[in-house]
């Protein structure tokens, strides 16, 4: 395990398949890892490699056609995948919470945000009184750096601009005062600027609360910026895990070197070619017999081909799933 | 501070170098009127684009950047006339775009074509993808059919899609794919000028850099000029000669790319530069933080319009006064009072 | 030299097999058991009906005094009416003329409506405010009382007289069904053509130097037809049924040409003697218009270009 503190999270052999016409989609086939308190875990990988429904697993939020079909997920020495549905709301509503990349499709447009933020302080503390719980949530819209809070609790979400809204998403996930935040590409429809200002927020709510964050991204450098320990993910699986240092000075998984190799950064030149993953993210209903990444892989080998690997450890602390360790 | 300079005179050189201005942007208004009321009267104006002005030679690639609803697209659109300009000029290889008649300007469209952002939203889904790249051979009516169909197979396998696939549906491809079939549609009249809309902002990071060689690969073969807009300072920086970031419907600030990131001056790019996450955990820093969103561009503040959100506002010259893009160094300008 | 790093990429084969829109959209629909169905019975009565010069054993007018109300048996599959008319081959022939009636008076629907919609939307500005306050007018107008009056306006008209002879009526009819049907796919085709014509794909074609009426026939118009094919569809369905009513009121198809909706109309001066001679119209147009309908919901699905497989 890269961390010796005890877990607040731990998910092991985690599937979650999407009974479809065309056949069974293992959008997340087997995913290990966990996050103790206070941590941040990043979670990197493209588009339909499973990282958003791992987190929509954790939270028990798959809808059908899709289903966790094995694996536990242990929260605060709790299995979830074994929870009912009245647990889960209860957790959701008080030990975890989860902010989306649209936060508008988050927010009910017929309440004001300050009533929304208003109820989940009343969700997370019973006794609390109408009154005191309205000043709690224009405090937490100040906290969450919202100009001229008392006149924004009259808002409604769609007076607000995205990162406004992000905002008040982070209040009211924090208004909970969460064990664990799921944070699911929080910052990706923002503009530069304005995810300069949640990521900053992000990591002082972190320090003031000490929240755990499962942040999942498709952006390393957000990872970089924020993350403790990363998880990269590829077609339903997680390829390697490592804390975040050593995953971006010594890659080992193809995969994440061809991944951090392609990203033009503000210190590459001009006309330098970027490095370029081979072809495309397989189809989940036709994937290969081996190694999933295999048939873009630079260094792929027979074995590679025909045998899927598993994640093991190495040294240093670390994961990787890759015949070459 | 020495190597600074040879970077800056090595680079001004390139450009310079490659002589004749392609198209140049004078004094480009747009406007967008707000209708209220019950006779629809023009009530306010989103002053999307106002008052830009800059050239781009032949062979260059000059970026555009800037965050959502700076105008930057409205600019792209502009230029190649989708959109019309509410006042200002637009040049190409010395014609003047707005005042063409509909032949001429029919004409003009096989030297100026546009990439688009979506690779879902810009393909007509039922369309072969064959008959979306011939497209334009169709509607100049370049050859006859046999001679047509050779065409988008030749511009096809230019971008890197193999003819075979010209009679299936756009829903059967990827993201990636897509994007390199509305490429083949725009250089299928091998335009000279091609405004690149945020061409790589939709696609994974693996794909976006196959389409960001591609791009490259094509500007050298085709000897093509392109318009790069982006809102991601990294892509913009990788594939532009020069960069203008604009700010509500302005241009702070332009400058030969490579400068323009070893030396921001406006307090915005400077804000932008520091506000780039970059993928390397021991690089963490202190970013320049904004306060506040946006202004809305109906009423953009007075004087500077960064102002308001401008951490080294000097006073109420800031506020009262409108800078002007002034040229402080080589090739490098910029439109700020604390210079 | 860069021929290989282009082809990154994009040297995949595609996953699937070629599969061209119309065998995506048979795929969709054939999921559809219903519609299945209802494609089968449709099928059946087109056949039967169409072929009712060949299929019905005896001609749809020939009267037999002798053998009139007789039950179903081996000489009258169906038995006959109050005039000893065969009804199964009267069935046979009316159903030519209703399906006709209601598929010639639906596509013309379609056609003027997916103009009127779709120029209006394309060009806006006065084109736009003409037609569809035009088809608002025609939306608020109380459609039975005007298609009574309408189709007896035509009827009284001489020169349709001698043109159409017997058939009149059913031209009177497809034509008030054309005039009153137009408007719904009008608004279906201009709410479409208005979101269409503000994708990146209009965008580029504009940029490649189309022409308006190029736009509109080759993206606009051809992105629009999947809801027109719909409510098509279930027009059609609705076009049986009033020509039935119309008919039965009088005013649709004349006798002596027999469509189901006289033959039901007939049938209920009868109706305490002879219940059975309004069963049979009855069932004949049920049955279509159910199967149509089915039909349309499958359709619905199968023409969603959002739904991949």
């Amino acid at each position: 395990m890269v961390s010796r503190k005890q877990a607040l999270l731990e998910v092991k052999g985690l599937k979650t398949h999407f009974f479809t016409e065309d056949g069974i989609v293992p959008a997340v086939d087997g995913v290990d890892f966990s996050v103790a308190a206070g941590e941040t875990l990043g979670i990197v990988g493209e588009s339909g490699c499973g990282k958003s429904v791992t987190a929509l697993s954790v939270m028990r939020l798959i809808a059908s056609p899709g289903r966790v079909v094995a694996g536990s997920i242990l929260f605060e020495g709790r299995d979830l995948a074994q929870s009912s549905q009245e647990e889960m709301c209860d957790l959701r509503g008080n030990r975890m919470a989860m902010i989306f990349q649209e936060p508008m499709t988050s927010l009910n447009p017929v309440y004001t945000v300050g009533e929304q933020i208003r109820e989940a302080v009343q969700t997370h503390d019973r006794q609390i009184s109408d009154g005191a719980a309205r000043v709690r949530a224009v405090e937490m819209l100040r906290m969450v750096g919202i100009p001229l809070p008392e006149e924004r609790y009259r808002a409604f979400p769609h007076e607000m601009s995205g990162g406004m809204r992000q905002r008040v998403m982070i209040a009211m996930a924090l208004s909970l005062a969460p064990a664990l935040l799921i944070a699911d590409e929080p910052t990706t429809a923002l503009d530069v600027t304005i995810q300069a200002q949640i990521l900053e927020l992000m990591k002082d709510l972190r320090e003031r609360v000490q929240t755990a964050v499962m942040l999942i991204t498709h952006d390393l450098g957000v990872v970089a910026d924020m993350a403790d320990k990363v998880a990269v993910m590829y077609a339903g699986e997680i390829v390697e895990n490592a804390d975040v240092y050593s995953l971006f000075r010594e890659p080992l998984h193809p995969y994440t070197q061809g991944l951090l190799a392609s990203i033009p950064t503000l210190a590459s030149t001009r006309n330098q070619r970027l490095n370029v993953i081979h072809g495309t993210v397989p189809n989940l209903l036709r994937l290969p017999p081996g190694c999933r990444f295999a048939p873009r892989c630079p260094k792929a080998m027979d074995i590679c081909r025909q045998v899927r690997p598993t994640l093991r450890d190495v040294d240093g602390g670390r994961q990787v799933s890759c015949w070459l360790y | 501070m020495n190597s600074e300079q040879s970077t800056v005179s090595r680079d001004a050189k390139a450009v310079a170098s490659n002589g004749k201005v392609l198209l140049s942007v004078r004094d480009l208004k747009k406007y967008y009127p707000i209708r209220g009321g019950l006779l629809r009267r023009t009530v306010a104006q989103v002053k999307a684009v106002d008052d830009v002005s800059f050239e781009i030679k032949a062979g260059e690639t000059f970026g555009l950047v800037g965050e959502s609803g700076c105008g930057k697209t409205t600019i792209g659109r502009t230029i190649i006339h989708l959109l019309t300009a509410t006042a200002g000029q637009v040049l190409f290889d010395g014609q003047d775009v707005f005042k063409l008649g509909g032949g001429e300007l029919k004409r003009l469209r096989r030297d100026m074509q546009i990439i688009f952002q979506d690779p879902y939203g810009s393909l007509d889904p039922r369309m072969p993808v064959g008959e979306i790249v011939g497209e334009g051979l169709r509607i100049h009516n370049i050859g006859d059919p046999k001679k047509r169909e050779e065409m988008v197979r030749e511009t096809m396998s230019l971008v890197g899609l193999r003819g075979q696939y010209a009679r299936r549906y756009p829903h059967e491809f990827s993201g990636g794919q897509r994007q390199r079939i509305g490429i083949a549609r725009a250089l299928v009249l091998r335009p000279k000028f091609v405004v690149c809309d945020e061409p790589v902002s939709a696609l994974d990071v693996s794909i976006q850099s196959q389409v960001l060689n591609l791009l490259t690969e094509l500007r050298e073969e085709l000897g093509l000029t392109y318009l790069f807009i982006a809102h991601n300072l990294a892509v913009v920086k990788y594939i532009s000669d020069r960069i203008g970031v604009m700010y509500l419907g302005r241009l702070a600030e332009t400058s030969v790319s490579e400068r323009l990131y070893e030396h921001p001056m406006h307090p915005y790019t400077q804000a932008l530069v520091s506000a780039i996450p970059i993928p390397d955990p021991t690089m963490r820093r202190q970013r320049i933080v904004l306060k506040g969103d946006v202004p809305s561009p109906v009423n953009p503040p007075s004087g500077c319009r960064f102002h308001t959100r401008c951490p080294q506002y000097i006073g109420d010259v800031c506020k009262m006064v409108e800078p002007q893009l002034v040229e402080k160094e080589p090739g490098h300008f910029v439109a700020c009072h604390l210079y | 030299m860069t021929a290989d790093s282009r082809a990154v990429g994009a040297t995949e084969e595609l996953d699937l097999p070629e599969m061209g829109q119309w065998a995506l959209v048979w795929r969709r629909f054939s999921r559809h058991r219903l519609a299945y169905l209802g494609l089968i019975v449709l099928v059946f009565f087109v056949v039967l009906s169409f072929g009712a010069p060949w299929l019905a054993p005896y001609p749809y007018d020939k009267i037999n005094m002798n053998d009139n109300y007789s039950l179903p048996s081996a000489k009258y599959f169906l038995g006959t009416d109050e005039l000893g008319r065969d009804i199964f081959s009267r069935l046979l022939y009316a159903g030519r003329i209703s399906i006709s009636v209601a598929l010639v008076s639906t596509l013309l629907s379609s056609l003027v409506g997916i103009i009127v919609g779709a120029a209006a939307a394309y060009w806006r500005g006065v084109t736009d405010m003409i037609l569809m306050r035009l088809t608002d007018v025609m939306l608020s107008m109380p459609t039975l009382p005007l298609l009574l009056v309408f189709s007896k306006m035509l009827r009284e008209y001489p020169t349709l007289k001698d043109t159409f002879g017997d058939y009149l009526s059913v031209f009177v009819l497809v034509t008030i069904l054309t005039l009153f049907g137009w408007m719904y796919p009008a608004r279906l085709v201009y709410s479409s053509v208005l979101s269409l014509r503000e994708t990146e794909f209009t965008e580029a074609a504009r940029a490649l130097g189309s022409s308006g009426w190029r736009i509109l026939f080759s993206h606009l118009i051809p992105n629009s037809m999947a809801p027109v094919i719909v409510i098509s569809t279930l027009g059609f369905g609705q076009r049986v049924v009033l020509e039935a009513t119309l008919s039965f009121l009088g005013l649709g198809v004349n006798p002596p040409v027999p469509s189901w909706g006289n033959m039901l109309s007939q049938a209920y001066a009868y109706m305490l003697r002879n219940p059975w001679l309004a069963v049979y119209p009855g069932l004949f147009i049920f049955f279509t218009v159910l199967a149509i309908n089915f039909l349309g919901d499958a359709l619905r699905d199968a023409l969603d270009p959002r739904l991949k497989v």
